[in-house]
């Protein structure tokens, strides 16, 4: 059975962004990225050799386990084993749905254990021996002269062939 | 993140974003997006749902090597509980306009210290 809408599924956080930001009084809107043209790099070996990466927004926590606005203000992207696999990440100044989920299971935004998974099964060549972390910045010029190519050096010199990059 | 799949795929790197923020994925342009349509928190699979995270793992790896052309979005066929937080999240209505407003000014005082403070 089907069921009936008057609009699109799916949440446009575009829309509801601006008009939420709008009502905090924010004048200007946030503009956000477009390209009219997409890269498209195909597998350059079967997966099955191929060695994969995990990009996580995730924040790596601070000693003491939680992480400040302050700290969030001026983060930088990181690298960090993932053997053993981390079992959580900060995530409270993160912008995602806190009123109809959690993420307490890290599983479910940072997939090293089903990685390992796919590894085991033969599927995946090798996980990296680290994982990634960026900022999910206000920035886009920060993103894009700081944090992609830093991205990018860690994943060469772990030998990574495939990246999987998980939003939360 | 999607202009960090972006720079990868520049220079080489095959990639795949799992999300859920579906508009804003998708109007930067990516080459490959495995999406499912959650509220954002959750993109690998419910929390403590093993079978629906390592699909979901799956599906990624399937979009790595079988797009052949970018702005490839597959959706995952998993649904969530309700669809309660599609009208929840960032909601602005006549209940809460005030508070919005009132936090917003806390917010830009917060920051206009944090400048003062660099």
């Amino acid at each position: 059975m089907y069921k009936r809408r008057q609009h699109r599924s799916f949440v446009s956080y575009i829309d509801r962004s601006r008009e939420y930001y709008a009502a905090q009084g924010y004048e200007k809107p946030y503009a956000w990225p477009h390209y009219d043209a997409v890269p498209f790099a195909p597998l350059s070996k079967p997966l099955a050799q191929s060695r994969v990466g995990l990009v996580t927004t995730g924040e790596k926590p601070d000693p003491s386990g939680t992480i400040t606005m302050e700290v969030l203000l001026g983060r930088e992207a990181y690298a960090e084993p993932m053997d053993p696999p981390p079992q959580s990440l900060s995530t409270d100044l993160l912008f995602w749905d806190k009123e109809a989920t959690h993420t307490k299971d890290i599983n479910s935004f940072l997939p090293v254990n089903q990685l390992n998974g796919a590894v085991a099964a033969g599927r995946v060549g090798s996980a990296s021996a680290r994982y990634y972390g960026i900022p999910t910045d206000y920035s886009k010029s920060r993103t894009l002269d700081r944090h992609a190519p830093q991205i990018l050096k860690w994943c060469r010199e772990d030998g990574v062939d495939a990246v999987i990059l998980t939003a939360l | 993140m999607s202009l960090v799949a972006r720079h990868l795929e520049e220079n080489g790197l095959a990639t795949v974003i799992v999300g859920s923020a579906r508009d804003v994925v998708e109007e930067c342009g990516v080459p490959r997006f495995l999406f499912s349509d959650f509220p954002l928190g959750n993109p690998c699979g419910k929390p403590w749902d093993v079978p629906m995270q390592q699909a979901i793992m799956n599906m990624a790896l399937d979009l790595l090597e079988s797009a052949w052309t970018p702005r490839t979005t597959v959706q995952t066929p998993f649904c969530w509980d309700n669809d309660d937080w599609r009208d929840n999240f960032m909601r602005v209505d006549d209940t809460n306009r005030e508070v919005l407003a009132k936090e917003g000014e806390a917010r830009r005082k917060f920051q206009a210290e944090m400048k003062k403070g660099q």
